[in-house]
């Protein structure tokens, strides 16, 4: 008892810094001009209204949100093999890890996105977010997570198991899409009222390098955490 | 790869129109005879500068025979549409097909214009094998790809019909056939888009052999070049809908569709309507979901003294004006268009897109008026290729149409030169006598690329406003 008792500081600590890596993760993929705020300022100026730009910014938070959930939903499943989570988490760093080399070394972007309809936003930021990692990126920071209920797992029936596991799985993608679209909004409001299209191609950087590390570092970190706690 | 976009991309048509001016001018040169190969001249077009209006860089091909006409960028403002999310290509390669080859040319432009050098060279069985397609012609650079037009198919290349293909814009990968149904389509010329509306338009001229050993004067007169626009789902590469302007019609070469991409309208110049010799422009647009064309613009006929005239035309006693070019200025307030037959370039001021203005004009060349330069120097054939630069304000333009063409309306030749006209701030149109470009002997001049862009290869993904 008391044993739990000193550890709930510890716990309570790591998982104030997962839930700030999940709001910079969102903040991260909403600067991203690859993840579609230009769209939103296309929008905005292709139809002269403000409203086009806030009804292009819900499509794009519907379809990243729906790339979220489909990725971690299926761990969510998983994590009620409770005797199996450590190496679901193991796993899941070396697939975040696998993708961010895949990216690194396989740079051409997927032909196939360009053959979405430009008026198929949602669908869009949905493939995006598929086809870049975008989703997978939050895996490791989800299963972080869920190590909260894993400390009682042995006395929890897998049905609330899995339930509070989903659960997550939805808090997680809607606080990680709520920081994204916040921070792409702002960016194009700014753009489309007062910086103009300029900045457009000013504040565009090549992120593809980035951004590979991005999920490679993701996936070490969260690889390390749990190699740790093993002991 | 590069950390930024290139800096010539410009979101939106405005931006384009503030960039600094462009320093170099690409020319197209070909022999007509096949007897030496054809090349690409850089001219430096920097004002003030010591080699200001002459060519300073050849870059000479190793094939004979390869006829070239049209070329254009690997990559252009398109690669900042947000759709594609990735802009770090350079504009930095030519894309030059032989038009009779089918032969494809890369030239590499950097470190310098004036070091531009052979890139890659693709040979015309890469082309058929892979697309089925022969004569490649107009190139623009969209979001995913290199798009290419082309002249002739079927079999053995020289019948119908002929269509659209896609290069990859870095490695110049022939990738295939761009159309999945084509519909009516059996002609094919010009093409181009409206990016985030979806569309593209095409044109028709004829299949090889009604042009490639000059003009057929029997499929002229029974009206069998082309006289349809066709307009595309772009994404879904389907049909739409064609429109037939009248088998009078004859030849729609260029569509130029308004720069930015909130205006859902262009311009196709027709070459010749053979009831009457007119040549025409013709505005189309889109409303309530349906396309439509009409007629906006008409340039009549010159009346002329038989003997002046080459054989092809002594039995009509007159020129006529032969609309083989028309350019969109990057506003899209004026129109240019080429008279190649009376030797006259015509400013249209098109702000109000279904009722062109006549601005200006100015005079070099024609069959009969032989109007020479106002620097005195003689100037054969007529205004053809014509090119605008980015700020509007200067308008280049070369004399040569077709090598065989060249022959049956100007039978005394038409050796290369590209001459300039600066344009007023509110229109008009004054050739400057320091710029005039002659080229080595021997050759023709046919299309005008910019350095940075130009009003004919840049597409937007972004408006202006």
């Amino acid at each position: 008892m008391f044993d739990g008792l000193l550890l709930l500081p510890v716990g309570l600590e790591a998982q104030g810094w997962l839930w700030l890596a999940l709001v910079a993760s969102g903040l991260y993929h909403g600067v991203n001009p690859g993840m579609g705020w230009p769209l939103a300022v296309s929008a905005g100026l292709m139809e002269k209204s403000p409203r086009a730009l806030f009804r292009a910014l819900w499509a794009l938070a519907a379809g990243h949100l729906l790339a979220t959930l489909l990725v971690l939903q299926p761990f969510a499943f998983l994590l009620v093999l409770a005797e199996w989570q450590r190496s679901i988490q193991l796993g899941a760093s070396l697939l975040v890890i696998g993708f961010g080399v895949y990216r690194l070394i396989e740079r051409r972007h997927p032909r196939a996105l360009a053959r979405i309809l430009p008026t198929q936003l949602a669908l869009w930021s949905f493939a995006v977010a598929i086809a870049h990692g975008a989703a997978l990126m939050l895996v490791p920071i989800y299963l972080g997570l869920c190590r909260a209920f894993e400390l009682d797992a042995g006395h929890e029936a897998a049905g609330a198991l899995m339930k509070a596991s989903l659960g997550m799985a939805v808090l997680v993608s809607l606080v990680h899409v709520a920081a994204m679209i916040s921070a792409g909004g702002c960016l194009a409001w700014l753009v489309y009222r007062y910086l103009g299209l300029r900045f457009v191609s000013r504040s565009w950087f090549n992120l593809d390098l980035i951004w590979a590390a991005s999920l490679i570092l993701v996936g070490v970190v969260a690889l390390a955490f749990n190699l740790a706690s093993e002991h | 790869m590069t950390m930024r976009p290139d800096p010539t991309f410009h979101a939106s048509p405005k931006l384009a129109t503030e960039a600094p001016a462009e320093n170099f001018a690409y020319t197209l040169l070909l022999r007509p005879d096949f007897s030496k190969p054809d090349a690409l001249a850089v001219i430096d077009v920097k004002p003030g500068s010591p080699t200001y209006s002459q060519v300073v860089h050849t870059v000479t091909m190793p094939n004979k025979g390869d006829e070239f006409h049209h070329f254009g960028w690997n990559a252009c403002s398109s690669a900042l549409s947000p759709l594609a999310g990735h802009a770090f290509i350079e504009r930095r390669y030519l894309i030059i097909p032989g038009l009779r080859s089918s032969r494809i040319y890369i030239i590499d432009t950097k470190p310098d214009p004036t070091k531009a050098k052979i890139h890659k060279i693709i040979e015309p069985e890469e082309v058929f094998k892979k697309t089925g397609y022969s004569r490649p012609h107009t190139i623009h650079c969209g979001p995913d790809g290199i798009y290419v037009s082309t002249l002739g198919g079927g079999k053995d290349g020289t019948s119908g019909p002929p269509g659209v293909f896609i290069m990859d814009c870095e490695t110049f990968e022939v990738l295939g056939r761009w159309e999945i149904d084509r519909g009516p389509q059996t002609l094919h010329y010009d093409f181009w888009w409206n990016l985030p509306r979806d569309y593209m338009v095409t044109s028709e001229w004829g299949l090889p052999p009604q042009f490639e050993n000059g003009i057929v004067p029997e499929d002229l007169l029974s009206n069998k070049y082309g006289h349809r626009l066709h307009f595309w789902d772009l994404r879904a590469r389907r049909n739409v809908q064609t429109i037939d302007l009248g088998a009078n019609h004859q030849m729609v070469l260029e569509v130029r569709p308004a720069h930015d991409p909130v205006r859902e309208y262009g311009f196709a110049g027709v070459v010749v309507d053979t009831t009457n010799l007119e040549g025409s422009i013709w505005t189309w647009w889109r409303e309530g979901g349906k396309f439509h064309a009409e007629k906006t613009a008409t340039i009549p006929p010159e009346p002329a003294a038989k003997e002046k005239l080459p054989p092809l035309l002594q039995g009509f006693g007159a020129v006529p004006p032969l609309v083989t070019d028309i350019d969109l200025s990057m506003d899209d307030r004026f129109l240019y268009v080429s008279c190649w037959g009376t030797g006259e370039m015509r400013q249209y001021d098109v702000s109000e897109p279904r009722k062109p203005k006549l601005a200006a004009s100015v005079h070099t060349g024609g069959i009969v008026s032989r109007a020479p330069h106002p620097n005195g120097k003689a100037y054969a054939g007529g205004p053809q290729m014509v090119e605008i630069s980015r700020d509007g304000k200067r308008v280049y333009w070369t004399n040569s149409l077709y090598s065989t063409w060249d022959d049956q309306f100007y039978p005394d030749g038409v050796p290369g030169v590209e001459v300039m006209a600066n344009v007023g701030r509110n229109g008009g149109l004054e050739l400057d006598k320091d710029y005039f470009v002659s080229f080595p002997d021997g050759y023709r001049a046919h299309q005008i690329r910019l350095e940075g862009g130009d009003c004919s290869t840049d597409s937007f993904c972004y408006p202006s406003a």
